[in-house]
């Protein structure tokens, strides 16, 4: 996994509130092995009309956000399924941070496990950057995760909170997997209490 | 207090009885008891493990099952679509390799995974349980602690039988009274999501109780928990009681004998203490619940079946209204259309929030006799191969086949269209399913969500009905 420290990009605005995982990616592209590839489908029912050509006015087909970084997001942001592909696909687009006031658990998650930094702000700090991101390619936003703040193109800084642990494996890049296998002794300890307490699992 | 008596909630209690490691900053490792698997969310945990040289910790406490992709027809001749066929032999394939347990598409156990588990006795009261899907927290119906996990949370549950997690809070939701006739669980979990909105339960985990929920059937608590998600907890619970053994007893997968009895004491246990802390507390009351429809692309989009699609106009907050406006758009409704006048294409009933046998059987008792509108397609899909079974043991299958409704095969099916079960762009359908997303059903296909009464008399009379005055 990527690490991921500093991001300075293009902030792209989607105010729409509660933008699902079949939004972000619908399920005809679920049918893939593997995890790479669906950046071009992101999107994809909002982005391409039914003959395959773009949506002139969504956002990311404009040009100013066609390399954006960074999605500043109405509420709600990626509830619905659990599906990984919804992470996935944005960051094969090159998405890398997103911004919103509020977040659904399961997408929550899989953004850390992919190197994706999700940032829950206040109504007003949103409102702010959402205005900032309107501004287009001139709007890049800073987002210095080390120091836990966005700086806005003004000079404007907004703070923002993390849980240390994440904070650390994204920074790191480190695997989870890895990590919990350290602790197999603790895990096969448990196992045994288990057996004895519950000989019916 | 003592930590030891401190009244706690059947979350706190599951929770506590799952904690492998803590550290300083509340990251902790939870076992993971049962993991259930299907091919969607799969291929790639599977892949990481075989990149890193990495085994299944424990597959016996693992099942696979193929549901989202396979045909609901013909499907002796196996499945037409590569992709999907690719990915189906992929879980076959990886269950061998790593000796997880696989129910073939043609095992009359296969099913959608969330009715399989149950079915099987597999989901037991206090364990944990997690899947590649969200709707995982059907299981919660147990008194089982479940929820959806991300493909790299599936493969970290592979590798190590944990899964790494912060606590999240309690709610509990009390439904007092009973329900009146023809109210049925979906209504209830609609008119919860209805009332706490799509994020309402975010960092919750919810516990139902009350009159009402006691009074549901084991089918009808996990309709409840299915859609628990779709108010954004984390898992939805129940506690077990005697229904729920019952239920469980002689299961294949259930503890027998001497140790059933063991099992049967430990899950008594479970419960909330009395006094335990909710941190959020909703209560309604089922005897005023009606029938509920969705008008729009969000689950909270409920309305009463005597109501009508929202007026935009009224509506000051500008990002709802927007958001009302571009669903009323894509959903081609007008503002203030009665619900009833609302005429339908389609009709989906199944999926793992109501494809078991009691909805099939409530489905038929308002077919039989009756014909299914000419102009609406209406098909039934039950959820396992048993539910299958058990209905054309119990002749449903020909009342519904006579009534005109297409009798199917198992699987998710038009929950979520990605087989050959599809919405043509533009078409209307009543689903029993859990999401009325833009393009859920297929691209452009307009879903409003119903219970499977009223599925089946909106199939019957080709628009939505209220079935309390069905006759
Ligand atoms: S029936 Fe629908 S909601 Fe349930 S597991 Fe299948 S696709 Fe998901």
């Amino acid at each position: 996994m990527d690490k991921f420290k500093k991001l300075e990009g293009v902030a792209a605005p989607m105010p729409l509130i509660n933008i699902d995982t079949d939004m972000i990616i619908p399920k005809q592209f679920l049918k893939t092995i593997k995890r790479t590839g669906l950046g071009k489908n992101l999107f994809d029912e909002m982005r391409y009309k039914d003959d395959g050509s773009e949506v002139e006015d969504f956002v990311l087909n404009k040009p100013a956000y066609r390399n954006a970084e960074i999605l500043v997001a109405g509420d709600n942001f990626g509830c619905g399924s659990s599906r990984e592909h919804a992470p996935w696909a944005l960051l094969d687009f090159g998405i890398r941070c997103i911004i919103s006031t509020s977040f659904a658990d399961i997408f929550y998650n899989n953004c850390f496990k992919n190197g994706i930094l999700p940032i829950k702000l206040p109504q007003e700090d949103v409102d702010k950057l959402m205005d900032d991101a309107e501004r287009g390619a001139n709007a890049r936003l800073t987002v210095d995760l080390e120091a836990q703040e966005i700086r806005g193109p003004d000079g404007g800084v907004i703070k923002f909170d993390i849980d240390p642990f994440r904070k650390h494996c994204l920074m790191e890049g480190l695997d989870d997997v890895g990590l919990t296998l350290q602790k197999k002794s603790a895990i096969e300890t448990f196992e045994a209490k288990r057996a004895e307490e519950q000989p019916w699992l | 207090m003592s930590a030891r008596t401190t009244p706690r909630t059947m979350y706190d209690k599951i929770w506590d009885a799952h904690l492998v490691d803590e550290q300083e900053d509340g990251t902790c490792l939870l076992y993971i008891d049962r993991h259930l698997v299907h091919e969607v969310t799969s291929p790639q945990a599977f892949e990481g493990l075989r990149m890193t040289g990495r085994k299944v910790h424990a597959p016996g406490n693992t099942l696979a099952v193929a549901d989202h992709n396979v045909p609901t027809a013909g499907r002796a001749n196996g499945i037409d679509d590569p992709e999907s066929k690719l990915q189906v032999d992929t879980l076959e394939k990886n269950a061998a390799e790593f000796g997880v347990e696989y129910l073939p598409m043609l095992d009359i156990r296969q099913g959608i995974v969330h009715i399989v588990g149950p079915e099987q006795g597999f989901t037991l009261p206090g364990t944990t349980i997690v899947c590649g899907d969200s709707h995982t927290s059907t299981h919660g119906a147990f008194g089982a602690l479940a929820h959806g996990i991300g493909t790299s949370e599936v493969e970290h549950v592979l590798a190590t039988q944990t899964l790494i997690q912060s606590k999240a809070k309690n709610m509990r939701v009390t439904v007092n009274g009973q329900l009146p006739p023809h109210v049925t669980a979906k209504d209830i979990i609609l008119a919860i999501i209805g009332e706490i909105g799509t994020a309402g339960g975010t960092g919750y985990v919810i516990e139902f109780a009350g009159e009402a929920i006691r009074s549901l059937s084991m089918e009808g608590r996990m309709t409840v928990c299915n859609m628990t998600i779709e108010g954004g907890a984390r898992a939805g619970l129940i506690a077990p009681d005697e229904k729920t053994y019952e239920y469980l007893k002689g299961r294949p997968r259930a503890p027998q004998g001497e140790m059933w009895e063991r099992a049967v004491d430990y899950w008594r246990s479970l419960p909330s203490d009395e006094g335990a802390h909710f941190d959020k507390e909703v209560v309604l009351d089922a005897a005023s619940l009606p029938p509920i429809v969705t008008w729009g692309t969000s689950p909270e989009n409920v309305v009463s079946i005597e109501g009508a699609v929202p007026d935009p106009a009224k509506i000051a907050d500008e990002a709802k209204r927007t958001a009302i406006e571009r669903a009323l758009k894509y959903m081609g409704l007008e503002p203030n259309t009665k619900m009833t006048d609302i005429k339908l294409d389609r009709v989906f009933i199944g999926s793992c929030t109501n494809g078991r046998i009691e909805d099939i059987r409530e489905v038929a008792k308002i077919a039989k006799g009756r014909k299914v509108a000419a102009h609406v397609s209406a098909m039934v899909v039950p959820g396992s191969g048993l539910v299958k079974e058990q209905a054309e043991q119990e002749g449903l299958d020909k009342i519904l086949i006579e009534a005109g409704f297409d009798w199917r095969e198992p699987g998710c099916s038009m929950c979520l269209a990605m087989n050959a079960d599809k919405l043509a762009p533009g078409e209307r359908c009543a689903s029993t399913s859990n999401r009325n997303f833009e393009g859920r059903q297929g691209r452009g296909g307009r879903t409003h969500l119903v219970s499977p009464e009223m599925a089946a008399a909106a199939a019957i009379a080709g628009h939505f009905v209220d079935v309390r005055k069905f006759s």
